[in-house]
């Protein structure tokens, strides 16, 4: 027999995808989702889930994770057949769309870091969602790097903590998902 | 809940029962305790269904499993909360790697006390989340005859697998509504059963085309019903191409057949493993390149154009890249294939295929499964061969195993030549699995020869349920054959860890012909070679339990072999290859 020479294989890149999910709003639903990701070692960078539709008690759950595009594949084709799963999006690959996460940004201080923070709070477009004479707690939405900058903004005007929601997301245009 | 509901009001047991029998229900395995008490109360009130007793929750599911695979019907389960579905979970387990549709029902403690550490509780449902298919929690008894359809609706389409249901002991007591299994179909799972017919048109254009062809085949094609192997194997005499199978494919084409190639990987022949490095294209069906197949995937038959039909799309492109993209249910494929392939006229490549077969008659020549002949003691191969002899021309056997080397020899020796005959666990490697496997199977079969083939190890992790087979009079014979070794973990040890038997001997085995004795069944004992044919012949003739220690060669080990981490042109074809380059760094962490 002829063996093959062993040919380089080129290391596939690691990409980005923002998936979204509509599923049965039953109890144990994320659990599978999440126990899907972690028993088969896949990455999850962000996770979100609320109920979308009352009536036919649909959530939505909205994952960022990372891979080769083998993995990804294998990610959607496994979030498929999990029974709840009624649809499952790679919105990365399905054209263009919005993703954005809120956080609260919880500031305490006086003086000049405390206008400081509000000015800068005004260049983000955050609101002033709770004020007290020594501290501020801003909410600020937008892509995730929008928020990284200005929480690290924050960290240098006496940042006390930090909550975000992580990324929600739709595709652009009419169509559904 | 109202419109599609019954008048009448039931008890939640009332319901499982009746559930079980609109689902065509006609045997369960089980094991009662605290929390399923009145299940167990209904199931005594009624005689449509019958409840075989096991003596061990994970005998109840591999018994299921036998079952299941025997008759290609769902296999039930019946178990109480919390040890009763905590030693369900290995058969569960198991059921799921080798996709067996079943359907577990265990029980629970009341909704009032769960979370509260209550006696016999465990979070059945977390816990058996990563080894079923699906499982649910039935909270409301209004919604129990629903959950228990779609569970059935779940195990046995798609690719089948376990279902859990857990039901709280107030639930069972709990009066509530019936619905049909006509109205209870679960809101999204939807399985592709037909296949896009574009990507089957281009599988036959390819195959048509082919000069170095192969088939390789899975549990898939039996898990789509005996049609399936019909079809499979009318489509490879009509196209003259060889076939290999899977463990979990044995019976899913003819091996009385000159076009099967015999099983490959790991311990597959040296002619399925050499046509599968060498092929320019391969007709995957239902099997799911698992590394007992492919060996080293970078080197894994480099030079083929991959055709993989599956019912599970998360099964293509996980392990190793194919070119064609099939999903679908095997039988529709097949039936496709077979249309298409008539309609537009196709033939095979005469010449190019009389040369690939002259090749594939050369590897066939090399005899991968001989072994020393000798007189002088028991070579368990030869203890095969003589069992083979003694059931050939009878289609009533039905064949289980345990896990280890006699699993292998007993996949490389016995003659499958139709589906459902053959049980093993191939995806989990459960030691255990075949006692308990035979009895599902001699329940669905009570006049059939049902043998499970058995290591002494192996045997002993389910050896209760030999109380189980004098119980319901199930003639199950267990056939051990006894090195006294965990034969394959010492043949690992031989090959990689410089022969350091590390805790593989088993010292103070039982006497297996007294324990027969003292289940009330019969026990057999061969030790020399010319007792073998006269043992077996006893063993078949008993119509009661029988276990037959056969007395093997203690230092035979399985060939061929790929060593971890090789690919299928690098096989170990005996005893005398050199082993001590046999398997590189890296392949040593595999398994």
């Amino acid at each position: 027999m002829t063996v093959r020479p062993a040919s380089p294989a080129p290391t596939p890149a690691i990409e980005r995808h923002t998936i979204s999910i509509l599923v049965d709003n039953e109890p144990g639903v994320l659990a599978r989702v999440i126990g899907l990701f972690s028993g088969r070692g896949y990455n999850i960078e962000s996770l979100t889930v609320a109920e979308v539709d009352r009536d036919a008690t649909l959530s939505r759950i909205t994952i960022v994770t990372s891979g080769t595009p083998m993995i990804i594949e294998q990610i959607k084709a496994q979030l498929g057949r999990l029974v709840p799963v009624h649809r499952v999006h790679d919105l990365t690959l399905e054209g263009p769309f919005v993703e954005r996460e809120t956080a609260l940004v919880k500031v305490a201080g006086t003086g000049e870091k405390r206008v400081e923070a509000l000015r800068l709070a005004d260049v983000f477009k955050a609101r002033v969602v709770d004020a007290t004479i020594t501290s501020f707690v801003f909410e600020v939405t937008g892509q995730g790097e929008e928020l990284d900058r200005f929480i690290g903004l924050m960290s240098e005007l006496g940042l006390v903590g930090v909550s975000r929601t992580g990324v929600v997301a739709m595709s652009r245009g009419p169509g559904g998902i | 809940m109202s419109a599609a509901t019954n008048e009448t009001s039931l008890t939640g047991a009332d319901i499982v029962l009746k559930a079980l029998r609109d689902q065509g229900v006609e045997v369960i395995f089980g094991y009662p305790g605290g929390a399923v008490l009145p299940i167990y109360d209904a199931l005594f009130q009624q005689n449509d269904i019958r409840h075989i007793l096991v003596r061990h929750e994970q005998a109840a599911l591999h018994a299921a499993e036998g079952y299941a695979r025997s008759t290609g019907k769902v296999g039930v389960v019946l178990v109480t909360s919390g040890p009763g579905a905590t030693n369900a979970v290995t058969g569960l387990a198991d059921a799921l790697m080798d996709s067996i549709p079943i359907v577990c029902l265990s029980g629970q403690v009341a909704t009032h006390l769960i979370g509260n550490d209550a006696f016999q509780e465990c979070d059945t449902t977390g816990i058996t989340r990563p080894c079923t298919k699906h499982n649910y929690l039935v909270k409301d008894v209004n919604n129990l005859a629903r959950t228990l359809h779609e569970a059935f609706y779940v195990a046995k389409n798609g690719r089948p697998g376990p279902v859990v249901i857990d039901i709280p002991k107030d639930v069972q007591f709990a009066e509530g509504s019936y619905r049909t299994p006509a109205d209870s179909m679960p809101k999204s799972y939807r399985p592709q059963v037909k296949p896009d017919l574009n990507r089957v048109e281009e599988a036959v254009d390819l195959l048509a085309k082919a000069k170095r062809p192969i088939f390789y085949v899975g549990g898939g094609v039996i898990n789509a019903g005996p049609v399936a192997s019909q079809l499979l194997t009318q489509f490879v005499r009509m196209t003259g191409y060889p076939c290999t199978t899977t463990l979990m494919g044995l019976g899913a084409f003819p091996a009385s057949d000159r076009q099967w190639l015999g099983m490959l990987g790991m311990h597959g022949t040296y002619e399925a493993n050499l046509a599968m490095h060498g092929c320019d294209l391969m007709v995957c069906i239902g099997a799911r390149f698992d590394d007992r197949v492919t060996g080293k995937v970078s080197e894994f038959s480099p030079n083929s154009v991959k055709i993989h039909v599956d019912i599970d799309p998360s099964s293509i492109n996980k392990n190793v890249r194919v070119d064609v993209p099939i999903v679908g249910d095997a039988a529709h494929v097949l039936e496709d294939m077979i249309r298409i392939w008539k309609a537009r006229g196709k033939q095979a490549d005469k010449a190019a295929l009389a040369t690939w077969w002259e090749q594939i008659e050369f590897w066939r020549a090399r005899d991968c499964l001989k072994y020393e002949k000798t007189s002088k003691v028991i070579k368990p191969q030869f203890a095969l061969e003589r069992l083979r002899a003694a059931i050939s021309g009878r289609d009533d056997v039905y064949i289980t195993t345990e896990v280890g080397q006699h699993q292998m020899w007993a996949a490389q020796f016995m003659p499958f030549d139709k589906p459902n005959h053959w049980m093993t666990s191939g995806g989990l490697g459960t030691m255990g699995y075949g006692l308990p496997a035979a009895i599902g199977a001699q329940v669905a079969h009570p006049d059939a020869l049902c043998i499970d083939i058995a290591g002494e190890a192996s045997i002993q992790m389910n050896i209760q349920e030999m109380s189980t087979a004098l119980q319901y009079r199930l003639p199950v014979k267990v056939f051990i054959l006894n090195n006294q070794y965990m034969g394959m973990v010492r043949q690992w040890q031989e090959l990689l860890h410089g022969g350091r038997y590390s805790e593989s001997y088993s010292e103070a085995l039982p006497d297996f012909v007294k324990l027969a004795d003292a289940f009330g069944g019969v026990g057999l004992r061969a030790s020399k070679v010319d007792e073998v044919d006269d043992v077996i012949a006893e063993m078949i003739r008993v119509k009661r339990p029988v276990i037959v220690d056969m007395c093997v060669d203690q230092k035979e080990n399985c060939f061929p072999m790929i060593p971890g981490g090789r690919a299928h042109n690098e096989m170990l074809l005996g005893p005398d290859e050199k082993v001590e380059n046999a398997t590189p760094e890296d392949g040593m962490v595999l398994v």
